[in-house]
């Protein structure tokens, strides 16, 4: 197969089935829709099996790299390829497209087609994002993937659904707008859009500062960082499942992704003399926000703070510049990716059977539901980094790393294991265990076989990846290594 | 005394435009009401053989003729060629929205013809009386277009705002002209520029003459502080008729200034500059911020004109070749924009119903979801948002304006365009997430169908692939310009 253009195939398949499925019309033809959705996403989960089985782990720089001409007066090119940091996350958004489709199956009822189409247009747009090396090509897919799921939010969404979705759409496209300013502005000193040169390109230390602050602007609305947060949990908690688990698992990741494709390797000065104030604001998301999901009545309110809790380790793993440090992070947004994915869908569980997202409307789950219990435990002790579980792994080699940057630094960050462990397994007390609240919960029915069936990967990914992380983590250190050795090289 | 001949084949296309104007204004005459066809296609023929003229009279080279008055170049073939397309759209489109309210008459063509010529004049001119000459054809068959609908107050109303404001304007234009041509003691644009070039006149009196004419210009661009006529005219004028205000004439103004200013007064360039960068700023604020107050889609599409033509003189003050063919881009995408946003509008109205308030879109993906896609489109495009066309007309200016060294103005355009996001998106959520309140079947005529999903569609297909049209813009400017 090696003879495949295989990162437009990622790209255009899901994006071609997405297509075909908002041909099916009206949901009369819901079936029909569901059955081309999980095709499309299937074929989509295929052709980037081999992005994993033929990447060469011994090469630091971009593999199945394609190029052509696209826009000759602004000398864009149609420029894709992968390395150790980005290809996981190809992988990562097609599994959790298959997820989504199959967690959506009889849930949506309401123009299907739709809904299928979106995730699937989503899909192909994200995994555009994560392979595209042309500024502009990468701006297009940054983009482009804010209208499908800003229409997910908003017509699968809940009652505030219209404010979620606009709060959603303008907060990140005020960042990216100032991103786009500072790609332009790299144009002009460069004469191209090729992100490779843009790594290449001496800058000043105030021309640095300002693209360093452009493009964090629209990295750190994507994290989120505290304090431009506000948006997540309004939209968490407005999306449906499927909306929620593409925010959390891959929407997240393309802002620290960003951090490490633009402003490190842009700006490395910039970044180094920064890198305090990203610090101080990773562990202030770490700590504050981790308190702040205690006092959540709303579950999935709770996981989205834990999200950007998480997620704060992730930008402190990537400043601290070590290896643990930096391979933690992206551990960690490899295994939140799965984990985040898990505890919404166990929420979306719950939430179709009862309606509700209060944990106070729940209580004894567990009697009714033992399997489902059983997993979201499992996912729940992941969430709170239990050993053995794939969350344990990033968070222990960022503390790594951290501790050879700064004690108190790693003295902070570990405090996530008390918090995290405290939000979640108190959510869990409530929801799952003890006597049955009230008679909604007595008629609970336990999960169906599709249910467990979407479950069940999860599980197997999060124990695997926590029991066996070597996998992961040799396909993505030669980048690493490259990536560190380039940020620590002066531009000036 | 031998008067020449002058040689009459640069000018072919504008004379049969006007020879085909007055043959259907006598035609018209004598048909009544089914005939009326035949002046509709009679005319649409005139806009098929004009484009037909245009291409095979069409050089390489830079062909001037009327002793300097009128010249045909790469930029006024590709211009007028667009112009006729965004004409015979629009007369598509408004075929049964004129028919069901008795528009549809020879007034309705004739008037149309002659604003079409205008405009041909205003692109080819390359001398202040030709300049003036088509302006002036052009407003005045647009005053009397939107007034068309004769018992209707509203139009009343605003075509003689339009048309006093307008007068003013033209009298603006003028006495800067006067100016200019007392400095220079010329009125050809090249030998304008030559005598500027020398230092002919004094700066003074220069300078005092472009403020008037940079004035009468951003009056006919609807820029602010001079676009108190655009919300009144396009609310007001039947919807046709707004279509035809909005697209077409927009092309010309873009020729106009770029005629004007670049071709005539090169050496003023640091002076206009200055002078477009204001206008261009108050546009994209007033613009967008007041749009965002508006319940009438026309008049909201109004604010966002204006905002538009802040983004397209962005491309101006960048001073460049680059810059001028970044504006016509803007232009030419606006316009396709324009078209199918109008279009859209003239679609969900119907006999004794205007769809003008933005609740009328109120859940048009239920009614309809491939209307409601291509409306999508459109906003999104509107807004800049890729994969549509809009965001590479945006990141075009965006990027002459940063070549240029305008580091933040490009940086407060980009935060006008997120506040322009916000009521474009509105459109959207009223499609997709509310539920629809008006639930009368849309039945539009097959054409109009047709060529408005093209129209949806040539927005999202030029986003994926815009290269062509840049290309274009780009070669036309610089076969035109030296």
């Amino acid at each position: 197969m090696s003879g495949l253009p295989l990162l437009s195939l990622v790209i255009w398949v899901p994006i071609a089935a997405g297509v075909a499925v908002l041909a099916t019309g009206s949901d009369r033809n819901a079936g029909l829709a569901r059955v081309l959705a999980l095709i499309g996403a299937v074929a989509g989960l295929v052709v980037s099996l081999p992005l994993y089985t033929q990447f060469d782990a011994q090469q630091a720089g971009m593999q199945f790299v394609e190029i052509s001409p696209w826009i000759e007066t602004f000398k864009v090119t149609y420029h894709l390829g992968v390395d150790g940091i980005s290809m996981l996350f190809i992988l990562l958004t097609s599994f959790t497209t298959v997820l989504v489709v199959l967690a959506g199956w009889q849930v949506i009822e309401k123009r299907v087609a739709q809904y299928m189409a979106a995730f699937l247009i989503m899909s192909g747009l994200m995994n555009g994002v994560f392979a595209a090396l042309d500024g502009i090509l990468f701006y297009v897919f940054w983009e482009a993937m804010l209208i499908p799921m800003f229409l997910a939010i908003g017509v699968w969404g809940g009652p505030n659904r219209v404010y979620a979705a606009v709060k959603f759409f303008l907060y990140t496209l005020i960042g990216s707008l100032l991103m786009l300013v500072a790609l332009i502005y790299l144009y002009s000193k460069s004469g191209t859009f090729e992100i490779l040169d843009f790594h290449r390109l001496p800058l000043s230390m105030t021309e640095q500062v300002l693209i360093f602050f452009a493009f964090f602007m629209a990295f750190a609305v994507k994290v989120p960082m505290w304090p431009v947060h506000t948006w997540l949990p309004d939209a968490h908690v407005e999306a449906p499942t499927g909306g929620s688990v593409v925010l959390a698992a891959i929407m997240l990741k393309v802002g620290a992704y960003g951090f490490l494709r633009f402003s490190l390797p842009i700006a490395p000065d910039a970044s180094h003399a920064l890198s305090g104030f990203i610090i101080t604001l990773s562990l202030i998301a770490v700590v504050y926000i981790g308190l702040v999901a205690l006092v959540q009545a709303d579950m999935k309110k709770l996981i989205a703070y834990s999200s950007i809790s998480h997620m704060g380790f992730v930008t402190l793993g990537i400043f601290i510049f070590n290896t643990y440090g930096l391979e933690g992070a992206l551990v960690q947004m490899v295994s939140h990716g799965f984990i985040s994915a898990a505890m919404f869908l166990c929420v979306g569980v719950l939430y179709d059977r009862m309606h509700s997202r209060q944990i106070a409307d729940y209580g004894g789950v567990a009697n009714r539901m033992p399997i489902f219990a059983a997993f979201f435990m499992l996912f729940a002790m992941a969430n709170s980094g239990l050993p053995a579980t794939s969350g344990f792994v990033g968070e222990f080699m960022v503390i790594m790393g951290s501790i050879k940057a700064n004690f108190w630094y790693a003295f902070l960050a570990a405090s996530t294991l008390i918090f995290g462990a405290a939000y979640t397994l108190w959510m869990v007390k409530r929801v799952v265990f003890g006597a049955v609240a009230n008679s909604h919960v007595e008629q609970l029915n336990d999960v169906s076989p599709r249910e467990f069936l979407v479950l069940g990967l999860l599980a197997v990914a999060v124990l695997g990846m926590g029991l066996y992380p070597l996998p992961f983590t040799e396909v993505m250190h030669q980048s690493v290594s490259n990536l560190l050795s380039h940020v620590a090289q002066s531009k000036i | 005394m031998i008067i020449a001949m002058p040689d009459l084949t640069p000018a072919l296309p504008e004379i049969f435009v006007l020879i085909m104007a007055c043959s259907i204004l006598v035609v018209d005459l004598f048909l009544t009401g089914k005939n009326r066809f035949i002046s509709y296609a009679l005319t649409q023929l005139t806009l098929l053989g004009a484009a037909w003229i245009t291409v095979t009279t069409s050089t390489a080279d830079v062909t001037s003729t009327f002793g300097g008055l009128f010249v045909d170049d790469a930029l006024s073939d590709v211009l007028k060629l667009m112009t006729y397309i965004a004409v015979s759209v629009m007369l598509i489109y408004s075929r049964n929205y004129t028919h069901v309210r008795n528009l549809f008459n020879g007034d309705f063509f004739v008037l149309v013809l002659f604003a079409l010529l205008g405009m041909m004049v205003m692109i080819s001119a390359s001398h202040f009386l030709s300049l003036y000459l088509g302006l002036e054809l052009l407003s005045l068959s647009l005053y009397s277009l939107v007034a068309l609908q004769r018992d209707s107050a509203q139009a009343t109303e605003a075509a003689m705002k339009y048309f006093v404001l307008g007068a003013l304007a033209s009298g603006l234009l003028l006495y800067g002209m006067s100016m200019i041509y007392g400095a220079t003691g010329s009125l050809e644009l090249a030998k304008v520029a030559e005598a500027v070039q020398q230092g002919a006149g004094g700066r003074t009196l220069l300078v005092f003459g472009l403020v008037f004419v940079v004035a009468g210009l951003a009056f006919k661009l609807g820029a602010v502080p001079f676009h108190m006529w655009v919300p009144d005219v396009y609310h007001g004028a039947p919807t046709a008729v707004t279509l035809f205000v909005g697209s077409a004439p927009k092309i010309a103004a873009f020729a106009f200034v770029l005629r004007l200013l670049v071709q005539g007064l090169p050496s003023l360039v640091h002076d206009w500059q200055g002078m477009l960068m204001i206008l261009a700023v108050l546009s994209m604020a007033i613009g967008n911020l007041t749009a965002i107050a508006q319940t009438n889609i026309k008049r909201m599409l109004a604010y966002s004109t204006i905002s538009h033509m802040g983004f397209l003189l962005l491309g101006f003050l960048s001073g460049s070749l680059n810059g001028y063919s970044s504006s016509m881009f803007y232009v030419l995408t606006y316009v396709l924009m324009t078209l199918g946003t109008f279009g859209m509008v003239m679609l969900l109205s119907r006999k004794g119903f205007e769809a003008e308030n933005l609740d009328d879109f109120k859940g048009l993906n239920q009614r309809n979801p491939w209307y409601a896609f291509l409306m999508l489109l459109l906003m999104f495009s509107m807004a800049g948002v890729p994969p549509t066309v809009g965001f590479y007309a945006k990141l075009s200016v965006l990027q002459a304006a940063l070549q240029a060294g305008f580091v933040w103005l490009v940086v407060f355009a980009v935060l006008m365009s997120v506040i322009g996001a916000f009521y474009y998106l509105r459109i959207v959520k009223l499609m997709y997430f509310d539920a629809p309140t008006d639930r009368e079947a849309i039945t539009p005529q097959p054409d109009m169908t047709t060529l408005l999903s093209l129209n949806g569609l040539a927005v999202l297909a030029l986003g994926i692939l815009p290269q062509p049209l840049m290309a274009l813009c780009a070669y036309s400017i610089q076969h035109s310009l030296l």
